[in-house]
Parts: structure tokens; C-alpha cells; sequence
């Protein structure tokens, strides 16, 4: 058990259930109706430019981006290792899924801002 | 009515293996009795561990078509083919049904689960309100008998995780009011409760209505608050 | 000389409830691929390649893999909603809040949150 890791773990389980949550609470809802219900035509493109011209809502995104994808990568770091068994490269898959979770952040923030 | 029994000779098998045993169909039988109509009628030499008979010694858990159960408390007429009775997963095996409990003991020990006081002696007893008492008395009904260690998939697939038991054993101290420890450093370690993934099969385990899931998580968000926000690392 | 199994590659078939606890780990592919679409939707929407964008979304194998994560997504949702009280004991004066009313306002949450979002984006 490395101090690092100790320090670091709270933090990580914070930002997993936070984006928990916020997964929970809003990706059903835009799946639905930007992955599903607007590219079969049920439901009119949204006036995307309008909305993202409001700074709340663009940071809200980032929000969402940022604490979806740790819980993401919290989840498919811990069930990689339980499936395959990978549990002595712990170090390199976490920073591999929390490394791609923070450039999916980088990347949003610097197509909206 | 068949039992499958695992058998296991240190120094004889190399691996386990099954034997087949014939035993009465009896209504009243739970898994304990069939196990010692063997030894009694059948084969001496098959060797498991019990004691009390009514659930509350913990000796005599064993797998049981695959699910982690009190013999004594799971009876042939819940079953209606043949009964497959393994060791418990997740620890060695000593011989035939009688696994290795050291690792699990070392673990409980881990958690100083006992009541830690500062100061002096007090002169009568430590009082406690009923409220007080309900906050930590499911945790304290746990006897120990592992079935929770051998359902985790986490723990069996890594023994250095510290395990459902011992750590609702530490929220059992930690949420008693006479209790003055701080068992933070063991708990919020990696092999503590950042090693839980949420299984929740403990819980579903436990034949005493503990719920260790929730013990693990309640800490978890104990440890991070206690991280995150200054002034907690001691508790008051 | 005692004898520990080996490792067991399958144990996640073994027992029901640790099949349905892999299904509901693997939910966060689709949580990340959702966040992926998203940040897909709004490159296109700062690029003023937003047709181009729709087009592609309208395919069958975007489509499909949309409802697959549809379906994911509100499994995380359910799964994610109810073990939430076990982290959150609240105590208010001595009772126990039990947890079905936790998981209650949870999923009016959830309904409130999915209704502003229906609102915002129509």
C-alpha cells in the first residue's frame, strides 16, 4: 500500500458516486432524446447554438463531462481488474481510465470556451 | 437423498475430490445432521467443523450447491436433487470440509475490535441510551462464520482484502458511544474499504440480518469526508 | 499442506447476482460512450457541422449502439439510485430515515431532472 494511493483514493470514490449521480439523474434523459428520439425524427433539432451561447449551460457540460467519465473510468479501472484478473497493474489502469477521463474534460472545455 | 461431499487427504489427493454419500430423506434433517449420519454410519475418516447445532457457534459453514450456508440451518427439504457440500470459497483447505480460518482471524484482529477508552477507569458502568445502542446493534449480532468472506468475489479473488465481517466489526466500535478509538488508518487503507466494489453479496450472505454492504459504504463516505474536509482526521 | 483453488477465470458466471453485479459495472462503457456522443454533438455544434452530425447519428449502427445505451444508462440509473442509501444513513433526532424513502426522492429527482431536460431541449 503506497501513501500516494491512500491519499488519492477518497477523492476518487467522491468524484465516482458525485458522477454517480449525475449519470443517473441525467443521461437517460439526454440518451434518449439526442441519441435516439432526434436522429429518428420524433422529436425537432434543438437550437443547440442558442443554448450553448448561455455560460451556465456550457458549464453545467463540463460538469456533467467531467464527473460522468471519472465515474466511468472508476467503474471499468476496478471491473477490469475483477474480470481479468489485472489487479497487479492497478497503477498503470487507473492512470489510464483517470487519464482519459481528464483529456474527455480537457477537450470539451476547449471546444466550448 | 445424495450428498456430493468434497474430499480433501493433505498428502493423499492432490486436489479435492467428490464422494457420493446415500443418506435418508428425512424431513427434519438439516445439512449437519446428513454430514454426521456419514461420519457416524457410513465414513469415519470425512472430517468437517460444528458445534452448537442452532446457529449461533459459526463453526459450521460450508458451501452448499455453490452458496455459502450454515449446515445447520439448511435442511434437505430444501433441496431436491443431489446436494453438492464444498468448503467455504476464499480460504485454504486443511481437509475435506474444514478450511483455514487464521487469515480471517488476522483480519478481525486488524480492526481492534474491542472498546477503546482514554483516561481514567470510571467508577460504574458506561451508560447507554436505547438510541445509542440501536446505532451499532446490528453490527454486533455477527458470529463469525465467514459466509460473508466466501461469498465476496473480491475477497476470494484477493485475501489481502481486510473482508465484509471485520469491518462492520470496526463500525460496530466505531458507531458505539463508549468507544474513543480511531480506526481510520486500517479502514481507509486500499486493502480497507476502497477495496469493496459493492457486491453486496455479503449482505445477502449473512445468516444473522448483519449488513456488512452498508457498514463498508456508510465508512467510505466517512473516510472521504474525514479526507476532504479539514478538522475531522480526529474524531472528537 | 493445505489447498487453495486456483484462480477461478469464470467466477462471474458462478452465481446470478454476480452476473447482474458485472452488467451493472459494465453500464459505465455506456456511460462513457454517452459522454462521448455528447462531446461528439457539441464539436459539431461549435463547428457549424451540425447536418453532417445528425446524419451520421441516424445511421442503424449509431442508432443501436444509442438504444443499447439507452437501456445501460437506465440500468445505472435504477442500480446506482437504490444502493445510494447505503452510504446516506440519515439520522433525524435519533430516526433512522429508512431507505425506500431515500431511494423515493431520489427517483423524483431523477423525474424532475429528465423533465427539465425534455423542456430545455424542445
Amino acid at each position: 500500500m503506497s501513501p500516494l494511493r491512500r491519499r488519492a483514493e477518497p477523492y476518487l470514490w467522491l468524484l465516482f458516486g458525485g458522477g454517480g449521480v449525475v449519470s443517473a439523474m441525467t443521461l437517460p434523459a439526454l440518451v434518449l432524446i439526442l441519441g435516439v428520439l432526434v436522429p429518428l425524427g420524433v422529436l425537432a433539432e434543438p437550437d443547440l447554438t442558442a443554448l450553448l451561447s448561455n455560460v451556465l449551460v456550457r458549464l453545467a457540460l463540463v460538469a456533467l463531462v467531467l464527473l460522468a467519465l471519472f465515474h466511468a473510468a472508476h467503474r471499468i479501472r476496478f471491473t477490469t481488474e475483477e474480470l481479468l484478473g489485472l489487479a497487479r497493474w492497478d497503477r498503470l489502469i487507473a492512470l489510464t481510465c483517470y487519464g482519459l477521463a481528464l483529456a474527455g474534460t480537457a477537450v470539451t472545455v476547449w471546444i466550448l470556451f | 437423498m445424495i450428498l456430493r461431499v468434497s474430499r480433501y487427504r493433505p498428502g493423499v489427493d492432490a486436489e479435492p475430490v467428490f464422494q457420493e454419500y446415500e443418506v435418508p430423506d428425512r424431513a427434519d434433517w438439516a445439512i449437519l445432521d446428513a454430514l454426521n449420519h456419514v461420519k457416524d454410519a457410513v465414513d469415519g475418516t470425512l472430517s468437517f467443523r460444528w458445534s452448537c447445532r442452532m446457529g449461533i457457534c459459526g463453526s459450521c459453514g460450508m458451501n452448499v450447491n455453490g452458496e455459502p450456508k450454515l449446515t445447520c440451518g439448511t435442511f434437505l427439504t430444501d433441496y431436491t436433487g443431489p446436494v453438492t457440500v464444498e468448503p467455504l470459497r476464499g480460504f485454504p483447505v486443511i481437509r475435506d470440509l474444514v478450511v483455514d480460518i487464521d487469515p480471517f482471524l488476522a483480519n478481525l484482529s486488524k480492526v481492534s475490535p474491542w472498546l477503546i477508552r482514554e483516561g481514567e477507569e470510571p467508577d460504574s458502568e458506561y451508560a447507554q441510551t436505547p438510541e445509542q445502542l440501536e446505532a451499532y446493534k446490528q453490527y454486533s449480532m455477527c458470529i463469525n462464520c465467514m459466509l460473508c468472506y466466501s461469498a465476496c468475489p473480491v475477497y476470494v479473488l484477493d485475501p489481502d482484502f481486510l473482508g465484509p465481517a471485520a469491518i462492520a466489526l470496526a463500525q460496530r466500535y466505531n458507531l458505539d458511544s463508549r468507544d474513543m478509538g480511531d480506526r481510520f488508518d486500517v479502514l481507509s487503507a486500499e486493502e480497507g474499504v476502497w477495496g469493496c466494489t459493492f457486491v453486496g453479496e455479503c449482505t445477502s450472505a449473512c445468516p444473522k440480518h448483519v449488513d456488512p454492504a452498508e457498514a463498508i459504504q456508510r465508512y467510505k463516505l466517512t473516510a472521504a469526508l474525514r479526507s476532504v474536509l479539514p478538522f475531522t482526521r480526529r474524531r472528537p | 499442506m493445505t489447498y487453495s483453488p486456483p484462480r477461478d477465470r469464470l467466477w462471474f458466471l458462478r452465481r446470478r447476482a454476480y452476473l447482474v453485479f458485472v452488467l451493472r459495472e459494465l453500464t459505465s462503457l455506456f456511460v462513457a460512450w454517452s459522454v462521448v456522443y455528447l462531446i461528439l454533438l457539441l464539436d459539431a455544434a461549435a463547428g457549424g457541422a451540425l447536418p453532417a452530425f445528425w446524419a451520421w447519428a441516424a445511421g442503424p449502427w449509431v442508432l443501436a449502439v444509442n438504444v443499447l445505451a439507452l437501456g445501460a444508462t437506465v440500468f445505472h440509473s435504477v442500480t446506482f439510485l437504490n444502493l445510494a442509501p447505503k452510504a446516506t444513513v440519515i439520522r433525524l433526532d435519533g430516526w433512522r430515515v429508512p431507505g425506500f424513502m431515500i431511494s423515493g426522492g431520489n427517483y423524483s429527482a431523477w423525474l424532475a431532472v429528465s423533465v427539465l431536460i425534455l423542456w430545455v431541449l424542445s
